[in-house]
């Protein structure tokens, strides 16, 4: 993985040198708040309900052992012994003191990260598969462009007073697993003719107003990307709109202006600055390129793997939902739930960090991931090695076996932290993961993404669940609406809303019986719940949350709609 | 006839820890609601928040917030203001275990 040059170090030291004095001169008063706040911004320092938050980048997800137990230290020393992993592949600590962070910062900068750019109207942190390097469904590794992004974008003068935050995703598979669509831009590694170039996406995002994005440019060469993002962004700079904050992202400006219109302006801008690129950009990237070669895997056998399947029940069930096909002949991907039934969806303990921090240094070729669907990835496990890992991870409540399942839940950190919820998010994530744990159904259920968001900025990312559950402010009383069909894959899809809200006492029996309903029309097991909502709409499932009656008039009012 | 002026108290967040503060009839930062003072008139309250916004080298994010009062002391209209007096519930931390 990349490593920082001696630039890099100090850079980063440099600023964390800026953000201490700035630190400084607040608590002596020589700055006020309003001073101030677009500085600790600047650093991913937020303040929310009970306490500041220090958001940490996690640059495309990847993480060495060394910086996992760093992030345990952090979490121990300066925290309460925990961090929360977020949807945007960052970390995030919900309790530390203002005078604690340049610390903090310090402790980062030694194991090669940082806060910068993690707030703010900038371009945050660049996201990617969190199998990137791994996958056997992968044309390339998108990790390396996603570097030469972060590089570029970090501390770029042009882009440090954007009309509004800016997030860029890359995959490297056609199995989108990094949400590319919804993403300000998206990019796709593909291959045409036997040329690997880039598909560029463009204005999707979720929040207020959701949008899936569109196809910018096609096919670009990887010597064109650079300049052709910076085309992008710098359109979006000089035309988006400042006047209103809810219409700012680059989504707006796509949708206002027309893709046509965008990809002309892209055209014109792109002709001008592309001299400037003169292939600096390109030797970076062949040399960031070589750091991300991959590991030395061994060849050995898998007795042992076998063994343990037919042995042992409860290693098998965690083989058949946390494991993914790997690359190499004899690997493979262990996702690491942190979505124990009953807990806090992508908390970490500092004790559970530093196990996962051992099993990458002994079993993993010292590689972590964090993916967007809040969970730990070990990226490159021999299958030999499986049933220790998995003793291990059992041993410190990391062995659920629940990937991909009911449980498996995104939850943004909701009303219980977040200085901008309406709702709280967390509570309801548990209730639904301990009521299908009794119900014994996840298993038969099957592959089922749900969301939660609560608030509209959708940090959750509700619109694009199986099933989405977007927490709101109804007459001072936390009330929930559900959507259901979203899609967060390669067609993504928004969810389309079943009708009004549950109080928060009544939404667990909601997504039991839309579950329950699914159960009883699917056309066999193999059918997922996304399936049968394709195939049958929403009727049954209005029936079963609403009873017929109200499907009855919902129905009656489609039917006047579509003749009329 | 002038609507009815809901009583509120002012709360904010510490500077150096961020966490949950009131003020206190003495005009001091207290962790506890229960020690608010309580605001019943409506231009007394927006003069104290003026004050106390001032104080801007203790607290951040000053504002007022509607309660209702209660022989324990002023209670919580929103449940928003609950959590801020409570504490986050999906951990025993923040002011349910520090003011124990």
């Amino acid at each position: 993985m990349y490593t920082y040059t001696e630039f890099d170090a100090a850079f980063v030291a440099e600023r964390n040198r800026q953000f201490r004095a700035q630190v400084a001169r607040r608590v002596d008063g020589s700055l006020t708040e309003d001073e101030f706040k677009p500085l600790r911004l600047m650093n991913g320092l937020y303040l929310q309900l009970h306490a500041y938050m220090l958001r940490v980048a996690i640059p495309y997800g990847t993480l060495n052992a060394t910086q996992m137990r760093q992030l345990a230290m952090i979490a121990e020393r300066w925290d309460k012994g925990y961090g929360h992993f977020t949807t945007r592949q960052n970390i995030q600590y919900n309790w530390p003191a203002l005078a604690d962070v340049p610390d903090i910062l310090d402790a980062l900068g030694e194991v090669q990260m940082h806060a910068i750019q993690t707030s703010g109207n900038t371009i945050r942190n660049v996201t990617a598969d969190h199998f990137a390097g791994a996958a056997a469904d992968e044309i390339a590794d998108p990790r390396p462009i996603a570097e030469l992004i972060r590089q570029w974008s970090t501390d770029h003068p042009e882009f440090q007073f954007l009309p509004r935050k800016f997030k860029v995703a890359v995959t490297g598979s056609e199995v989108d697993r990094a949400v590319t669509l919804a993403h300000d831009i998206g990019l796709r590694i593909v291959r045409r003719d036997g040329e690997t170039g880039y598909q560029v996406l463009v204005g999707g995002g979720l929040g207020r107003t959701p949008m899936i994005g569109k196809v910018l440019h096609d096919f670009l060469p990887e010597a064109d990307l650079l300049p052709y993002i910076e085309a992008v962004v710098s359109v979006w700079n000089t035309i988006g709109r400042r006047d209103n904050k809810y219409k700012a992202r680059i989504k707006i400006t796509v949708h206002e202006h027309g893709i046509e219109d965008i990809r002309a302006r892209v055209d014109a801008r792109y002709a001008l600055i592309r001299p400037q690129f003169t292939g600096v950009d390109q030797q970076m990237l062949g040399a960031i390129r070589d750091e991300f070669s991959a590991p030395e895997f061994r060849v050995a056998p898998s007795n042992s793997y076998d063994a343990a399947r037919k042995t042992d029940p409860v290693f098998r069930a965690w083989a058949d939902t946390n494991l993914a096909a790997h690359r190499a002949p004899g690997y493979a991907i262990v996702s690491i739930s942190l979505k124990a039934h009953g807990e806090t969806p992508g908390d970490a303990s500092a004790d559970q960090m530093r196990v996962m921090a051992d099993l990458a240094e002994r079993y993993g070729h010292d590689e972590l991931r964090i993916s967007h669907e809040q969970n730990v990835i070990l990226p490159h496990v021999h299958q030999s090695d499986l049933p220790a890992v998995h003793a291990a991870l059992r041993a410190t409540r990391l062995g659920t076996a629940n990937i991909g399942l009911i449980s498996d839940i995104i939850a943004c950190p909701g009303m219980d932290y977040c200085a901008l919820a309406t709702a709280r998010s967390i509570p309801i994530a548990q209730e639904i993961a301990v009521r299908f744990d009794a119900l014994k159904l996840e298993h038969e259920i099957g592959e089922m993404k749900i969301k939660i968001s609560g608030c509209i900025n959708a940090c959750g990312h509700h619109h694009v669940g199986h099933i989405g559950i977007l927490g709101l402010d109804r007459a001072g009383v936390e009330s929930y609406q559900i959507t259901i069909g979203g899609d967060g894959g390669a067609d993504a899809q928004l969810g389309d809303r079943t009708g009004p809200g549950f109080a928060a006492g009544d939404i667990v029996p909601a997504i039991e019986a839309i579950m329950l309903a699914y159960l009883a029309h699917r056309a066999g097991p193999s059918e997922t719940f996304l399936a049968t909502y394709r195939r049958l709409g929403m009727a049954p499932f209005k029936v079963a949350l609403y009873g017929e009656a109200e499907a009855e008039r919902s129905r009656r009012k489609m039917e006047a709609h579509v003749t009329a | 006839m002038p609507r009815e002026f809901t009583p509120k108290v002012i709360t904010a967040n510490t500077l150096l820890k961020g966490d949950v503060v009131y003020l206190s009839e003495a005009d001091n930062w207290t962790p506890r609601l229960a020690e608010a003072a309580i605001l019943a008139d409506e231009a007394d309250a927006h003069l104290r928040l003026l004050d106390a916004a001032a104080r801007s080298h203790e607290v951040v994010s000053v504002y007022l917030t509607d309660m209702t009062p209660a022989t324990s002391g002023p209670q919580p209209m929103h449940f928003r203001e609950e959590f801020r007096r409570t504490g986050p519930s999906n951990y025993f931390h923040g002011k349910q275990a520090d003011l124990k």
